[in-house]
């Protein structure tokens, strides 16, 4: 057991943390469009430097980075509260399909462009009769005339009008078991056929989009992954988004808990023995959050599959961030209903965060299926 | 980086686990705690073995290993709910060691190390520690109050055993002024001896957890097993969440106390606080999945639920390592009745 970082990882470490102090962008502008612009200029800076795609293979213009420096990656980035690159879905998601399923063809039209930020990627999974069931998802593509005529609807699309490509899951095969009869496709966003209403969530702002996709037309050789296989070839990016988040929550959630803190100092409720109570779980979790998260890159790193107590981090971290934003508004007291109040959006946006990227009671489905054998669950 | 285990860590956590498991089937478990004893053959038979002084330095009579492999078999006698002397006498040989002068470490530690000496240790306050394991037959008691140690030879103090829930270990009140004073800082002590707790409660909550797996996949009610509901599944889903996370933290905490005792004593308040409510929670919520057969007598559990939380509220409750992360973390600084 040693839970101290290698010369190499701790030089690293310190190269982007000196990287990202010369090199901040500073908080996103309140208005949406720059705050867009202001990100799509924070991921060419990135990318100048070579920390974009920072987990790619290098021949896909990656830096092949281990996964200690994946995750050292994410807590600097937390740790510096640097805002998202524009283009996370398409580093995180979009990227890492091409490169494991798609051909040469694709390798070579789509992965730059993720990385230099010049097209931005949406994911177009969801659907208003599909959230945790995915794979019920009724979005039908057609083939006709060589190219595939799309029609359905998607929702919680982030960043659908800017996206320039789709990663699409569609049912291509109606009389196929559920799971068999998926396709994934990348469809592009610029044509009439398909509509983007934005989606007003209950912090008043519109982070998402739903899609609304009228026979929009996408070519065979956008096909990743071959037709039928859309199913395990989504489960990748689902993958994806979990593996890298464990570090980099932790890290966040430190921020948010000296945030928290320092709160609790300027209210003068720090003497109050059940705010410190609080507080001092709040900080245990915190704590257990970032150890957890580094046990289970052990075991992805021994055995090549996350641990039991990886699979419990994205859980734990929705639940520990709503207690951690409800005791900050209960700190604040009446001032905490105000709209003005800096805690009122994260308290109200960590609402989802057990929804988000698998709900609470999926990933609890998960754990009880795969890590302790119950049965299969009804 | 890499928090995991050693081969030979391994090694001795694998060798725990037979041997415990050999040792204590069911049945003698429950013979055991239906009498209040302990079981004086395997206590020999570990004792032979070096367990007792695993800590303990090799010049002393010990192992000359560390906190770690402590907790690696602390982890195990939880599982096991091994009746036996361990913690009491572990506890003993921790604040020796951290804060005895050499003539004390001379004149105990080679014993408790080879499990001659019975030794254990009592928080106490006013000259009084309420909840000491062990306490009756042993020759030397290390009593820990807010200024510091002292050690306590048995003639010198009234030692009352106490009947309590844990039908596991045995319990005594021990009263008595004076005594040899412990020169050193018996922080660090206290934090091993939390440190090893935590773990043994990470054992009893694996062990609670596995038996309300394996029953819920048995036990069918409306023609399915119980398990396949997803109110029964994602109780047992909460384990593992609740039980992993004292695993995480207390072997966090042994790793600190050699490599980063900076970041010790915040480290194991947390595993005692986090591993005390888990170890709680984990058998209430396994006996809530047996239903009524997990509320009698006959069945095996309520003996893990009873040590969970004896243990939980033994060397600082849960609520009273809370108070000590709020003090160390500077998180929450002034006094709290300031």
């Amino acid at each position: 057991m040693d839970l101290t970082l290698s010369p190499s990882e701790e030089a690293f470490r310190d190269e982007l943390r000196a990287w990202l102090a010369d090199n901040h962008p500073g908080e996103d502008p309140p208005d949406d469009d720059a705050a867009f612009e202001h990100r799509r200029v924070w991921q060419k800076r990135l990318h100048e430097a070579g920390y974009a795609g920072f987990s790619w293979p290098k021949e896909f213009g990656g830096r092949g980075a281990t996964l200690v420096e994946q995750a050292l990656f994410g807590e600097e980035m937390a740790r510096a509260k640097a805002p998202q690159p524009v283009n996370v879905l398409g580093m995180v998601m979009g990227g890492p399909v091409v490169i494991a399923h798609g051909d040469d063809t694709q390798k070579e039209r789509f992965l730059r462009p993720i990385l230099s930020g010049d097209e931005i990627w949406c994911q177009g999974f969801s659907e208003p009769e599909s959230g945790s069931d995915l794979a019920s998802l009724k979005t039908r593509a057609v083939k006709s005339n060589g190219e595939w005529v799309v029609t359905g609807q998607k929702v919680w699309t982030s960043y659908a009008h800017k996206a320039k490509w789709c990663m699409l899951v569609a049912r291509t095969d109606p009389d196929a078991q559920k799971h068999a009869g998926l396709t994934y496709f990348i469809m592009d966003m610029d044509q009439e056929a398909v509509q983007v209403r934005p989606l007003r969530q209950i912090t008043g702002e519109a982070e998402f989009n739903e899609l609304f996709i009228e026979e929009a037309r996408i070519p065979d050789e956008n096909v990743v992954g071959g037709v039928g296989n859309g199913w395990s070839v989504a489960i990748t990016t689902l993958m994806h988004e979990r593996a890298g988040l464990g570090a980099s929550a932790a890290a966040g959630m430190r921020v948010a808990l000296a945030e928290l803190s320092e709160l609790a100092h300027e209210r003068g409720v720090t003497g109050d023995p059940v705010v410190r109570q609080k507080l001092a779980q709040l900080t245990i979790e915190v704590e257990l959050l970032r150890l957890n998260a580094w046990r289970g890159l052990t075991a992805i790193m021994k055995t090549g599959v996350p641990g039991p107590e990886g699979s419990v981090v994205k859980w734990q971290w929705g639940e520990l961030n709503q207690s951690l934003t409800e005791l900050a508004v209960d700190i604040l007291g009446e001032d905490g209903a105000l709209w003005d109040s800096p805690w009122t959006y994260r308290f109200l946006r960590a609402r989802a965060n057990s929804i988000e990227g698998g709900t609470t009671e999926i990933l609890k489905n998960i754990v009880a299926e795969r890590v302790l054998g119950l049965p299969k669950l009804r | 980086m890499n928090f995991d285990f050693s081969d030979d860590q391994q090694a001795i956590k694998r060798t725990a686990k037979d041997l415990l498991g050999a040792r204590f089937t069911p049945d003698r478990l429950r013979e055991l705690a239906e009498s209040g004893t302990y079981d004086d053959v395997v206590w020999k038979e570990l004792c032979e073995l070096g367990w007792p002084g695993i800590f303990v330095a090799d010049e002393r009579g010990g192992q000359g290993l560390g906190i770690v492999e402590l907790v690696i078999l602390m982890e195990e006698l939880g599982y096991a709910l091994a009746p036996l002397p361990f913690l009491s006498g572990a506890a003993a040989g921790l604040a020796l060691q951290a804060a005895g002068s050499d003539e004390q470490q001379d004149r105990w530690l080679a014993g408790i190390a080879s499990g001659e000496v019975r030794a254990t240790v009592g928080l106490a306050s006013n000259g009084e520690a309420r909840l000491v394991p062990d306490a009756e037959g042993a020759e030397v008691i290390v009593l820990l109050d807010r200024e510091g140690g002292r050690l306590v030879e048995a003639a010198e103090a009234q030692v009352d055993p106490l009947a309590t829930i844990d039908a596991t270990r045995r319990f005594a009140r021990v009263r008595a002024d004076g005594g040899d004073p412990l020169p050193g800082d018996t922080s660090a002590a206290l934090d091993g001896i939390v440190t090893a707790l935590a773990a043994e409660l990470t054992g009893i909550s694996q062990r609670a957890m596995e038996m309300a797996v394996e029953y819920a996949r048995d036990r069918k009610q409306f023609g399915r097993a119980i398990g396949s509901y997803q109110a029964v599944a994602h109780r047992c889903a909460q384990m593992l969440l609740e039980t992993e996370g004292a695993r995480s933290a207390s072997y966090y905490a042994a790793w600190t106390a050699d490599a980063e005792p900076e970041s010790f004593p915040a480290a194991a308040s947390m595993a005692k606080a986090y591993a005390s409510d888990a170890a709680w929670r984990v058998t209430a919520s396994s006996l809530q999945v047996h239903g009524g057969i997990g509320f009698t007598w006959e069945h095996d559990l309520h003996f893990f639920l009873k040590r969970a939380k004896a243990g939980g509220l033994l060397y600082g409750s849960a609520g009273q390592h809370r108070e000590r992360v709020a003090e160390l973390t500077g998180f929450a600084t002034e006094p709290a009745h300031a």
